[in-house]
This record gives C-alpha cells, structure tokens and sequence, in this order.
C-alpha cells in the first residue's frame, strides 16, 4: 500500500482499483471497503495517513461544507432571498435576513441581481444537501470590481501553499488584491498587467504545480511580474 | 441483422474477411481528457468507430421535477453525427438513439456513486464521429472514461464490449458487414474489476453453449480494453509524480 504522496512509493489509481486489504485500516475519501479490499472510487492519488487509506483525487466537485468562505453568483432573485451558484453541484441560498443589508420583502433586486458576484460564508448544509450562505460577518460583501478566475479544486491548496505562503507571494508579485474561495472561484482586484499576470501565475499552478519543477518555474514568473518589472 | 442472403463472411483460412481471427478484436485506443470546456471527456476509437464523450457536472438538475432527492439523475445523450456513415443520416433524436441514451444511462448508474449528489444532475454527451458497428459499446467505453477524468466517483469503470454469431460461429467484436448480415449480436457492459454486467442486449438467437462461449469473449475483450482506459487515464497525468 503507499506510502502516500510525499513518501517513496506513489500511486495513481482508477475507479474500482484495488487500493490493498481492508483489515484493520480505515478507509477514508475516494475509496470503499467491499469483500475485505479497498476499492478507490475515484481517479487520483493514494493516500496513507494515520491509518487511513483515501485517494486525493485528481479532479473533483466541490462539495459545500459549513464554515467554507467561497465566492458565489447570484443565480436567480426572489422577493425574499437570493439562489446563488456556488460552483456545485446544488445552488447556494441565501435569505435576505443573512444578507449584509437591511431588505424590505420583495426589494431583493435591488441590492442584488443575476450575475452579481459576492464574498459569502457556508453557514449550513443539511442532510439533503441544502446549502445556506451568509454575508453576515467581517470582510462578507458583495465584489463590485476585479475579475473572477476559476482554479480546480484540487489545486487550491498548492495555490495556497504551506500558511498561504505561496498566494502571499502571488499577491506581492502581481500587486493585487486576491481572496480564494474555497469553491474553486478566484477573486483578483488590481491593474490589468496584475491581473494578467495572476491568472498566467494560476494556469502555471494547475498546469504544473505538482511537479518537481514547480518552485523554478513560478520563481521565473515572478521575475515577469508587473511589479518587478516596473521597479 | 440480416442473416440472410449468401454473403460471405468468414474466409475459406478459418479467419475473417478483415483477416482477424474468431476471438480478436478490432484495435482500440482511448485518449482522455481532449475536450477543455468540459468537466471530464475521452475520445474512443474501436476498429473504424470514433466516440467522444463529454461529462458536465454534477450540476442542479433542471428542470426541477427531474430531481431525485436520493441520488443525482444521469442524463444521456446519444448521438450520430450526419457524416458518421457512409449514407448521410438524418440529424437529430430518433429511436434508436433514444433507446442507446436510456440503456447507456441506466448502465452508468448501476457504477456511479449516484447517492453522493443528491437532487443532482451529471450529463453524459456521447457523439458518434464515425461508425462501423458496436458504436454503443464504444460510446459507453468512452462514457466511463470521462466519467472517470471528471472525478465522479464510480465503484468500478465499465467497458462496452460485443460478440456475434456469423454463419453459425461466435466471432469477437462484429464489424460493419458481420453486424449487418450476421445472425446475432450480444452488446454488453462488464464491470472488469468486479465481473458485474451492467447491461445486455441480444439481436437475434444464441444457443446456451453459443451464448456462453461469445460471454467468455467479452470477458476477454473486457480486460484487455479496460487496461487500455487505465493506461489513458494514467497517461494523461503522466509526469504528475513529485
């Protein structure tokens, strides 16, 4: 069985691969237990860790948990609330009481229309899967500039880095303000060249952000950077 | 399906008129993940048939009253492109593409994990570029393939296969003149890993012993394209190791 990803042994597996037995070992995310083997149901990485065998998939939805900051759209207005599109597979909602504004009933469109795009919380998923957002709580708004980008999910944490060391570095490159939503959907508010810039920095990271070569690459990046270029 | 007339199509050497023998198959390769926009695709050619599938999803299922609030609904699109015959054919649904869309469909959720997207929809689009008999079995190959490079998680990939009977002899793999003048033909869907079959069509009469021995040859095929799935699927994050 691997040792997973950072150790010697490395394995890609594909849906109903069996991973290794199941006997005394925990099987975790992308994987099933049936007749004592477990099965990875998922294409992706396997993954040993504290007894638990999963499988980091290489490609996935994302799944809405309570607590997630993400950045969502607004997909339809009611009089009462908003269904926003929160990049999964079911729409966010968010009722106007969790709004950031006080909203009479029926003036939702007002404040906010299809295709506005805002700064919103997961404040719970239900059994069925019912997502409600909030904007109520610091730094939760609606984003009226900047552009958004799309980064898979499985890469955000390579996005991210160890303590966000890696967006940080992204930001004082491209001199622009960034806010990753756990939802896959970038927020990038800065000058065009910034910008520009940030979204080559994040094709290069879901293009080769799991490779040995990543850290060269991204440091002959960062050499291009409008604000290293202007000074 | 036509079994009749006195065309011939085995060779008086035992082998077919392409020269293959009774239990080989038509050469396949599968490439995934060729279409950007999409979710996850794959590109299956089988013999002279080209399959591209396209998966979108999961995804809130509209309209809302196709929403099953235990598991998500896979949506199947079947469908031949005009140029993908030698006789241009008519545009659009029709019978035969409905009927391949609703087994094609049933068969994907007897693998996928459907109860893990509730109220969700996950839509399969399966183009046939080219045809030459088993397009089914090639676009359920190719359905899974993307199934599998969108993340969707699956119990086991399936694998479309198909045997036949012409002039009395179970033959692997039917070509164009074989499916058409042939006396039975036997698409099924195999989960390798498991030995499960996902789904079963038969035109035309097998005895148990013929029936068998054309099973035995879809297992067969079934392991060898499921390897083929595996190494496209591998292939496309090849150099991924860090």
């Amino acid at each position: 069985m691997s040792n997973g990803q950072n150790g010697a042994e490395l394995r890609l597996v594909t849906p109903g691969m069996a991973i290794g037995p199941s006997a005394g070992i925990r099987v975790g995310s992308g994987a099933i237990a049936h007749n004592e083997t477990i099965i990875a149901t998922r294409l992706g990485w396997v993954k040993q860790l504290n007894n638990t065998v999963s499988v980091d998939p290489i490609n996935s939805a994302y799944m809405p948990r309570s607590g997630d900051l993400i950045v969502a759209t607004v997909a339809e207005v009611r009089n009462n609330l908003w269904f926003m599109n929160i990049n999964g597979p079911f729409q966010g909602l968010l009722p106007m009481s969790l709004a950031p504004w006080k909203v009479e009933f029926g003036a939702a469109r007002q404040h906010m229309g299809i295709g506005d795009v805002v700064l919103a919380r997961v404040q719970e998923v239900d059994e069925c899967h019912n997502v409600v957002l909030t904007m109520k709580g610091v730094g939760l708004r609606r984003l009226t500039q900047g552009s958004l980008h799309s980064v898979p999910i499985n890469h955000l944490d390579r996005l991210r880095g160890e303590g966000n060391a890696t967006l940080q570095r992204l930001r004082d490159a491209c001199d622009c303000r960034i806010i990753v939503g756990e939802n896959g959907k970038v927020w990038v508010d800065g000058n065009s060249e910034g910008t520009a810039w940030a979204r080559q920095a994040f094709d290069l990271i879901v293009k080769s952000g799991h490779k040995n070569t990543f850290e060269a690459d991204l440091t002959a990046l960062e050499k291009n950077a409008p604000k290293n270029g202007d000074a | 399906m036509g079994g009749y007339g006195d065309v011939q199509l085995l060779r008086d050497d035992g082998l077919r008129l392409d020269g293959r023998k009774l239990d080989e198959m038509r050469p396949v390769s599968i490439e995934a993940g060729i279409l950007p926009a999409a979710d996850g695709s794959a590109m299956v050619t089988h013999g002279l048939n080209v399959a591209v599938a396209a998966v979108y999803g999961p995804m809130e299922a509209h309209p809302r009253k196709i929403q099953r609030q235990d598991r998500a609904v896979i949506d199947v699109r079947y469908n031949m492109a005009p140029f993908s015959t030698g006789d241009r054919i008519r545009p659009g649904y029709n019978r035969r593409s409905r009927e391949i869309s609703k087994v094609t469909a049933e068969a994907l959720e007897s693998v996928v994990l459907v109860e893990r997207y509730p109220r969700s929809k996950i839509r399969v689009e399966i183009e046939i570029l080219a045809a030459e008999a088993g397009t089914r079995c090639a676009g359920l190959t190719a359905a899974a393939v993307a199934l599998a490079d969108a993340g969707i998680p699956m119990r086991d990939l399936i694998v479309g296969v198909a045997s036949g009977k012409v002039e009395g002899i179970v033959v692997l793999d039917l070509d164009k003149a074989e499916d058409n003048y042939g006396q039975a033909d036997l698409p099924v869907g195999i989960l390798p890993n498991t030995g499960e079959i996902a789904f079963l069509q038969m035109d035309g009469d097998l005895s148990p012993d013929e029936y068998n021995l054309a099973m035995e040859y879809n297992f067969k095929a079934a392991a060898e394209i499921h390897e083929i799935m595996v190494d496209a699927l591998k292939r496309r994050y090849e150099g991924g190791e860090n």
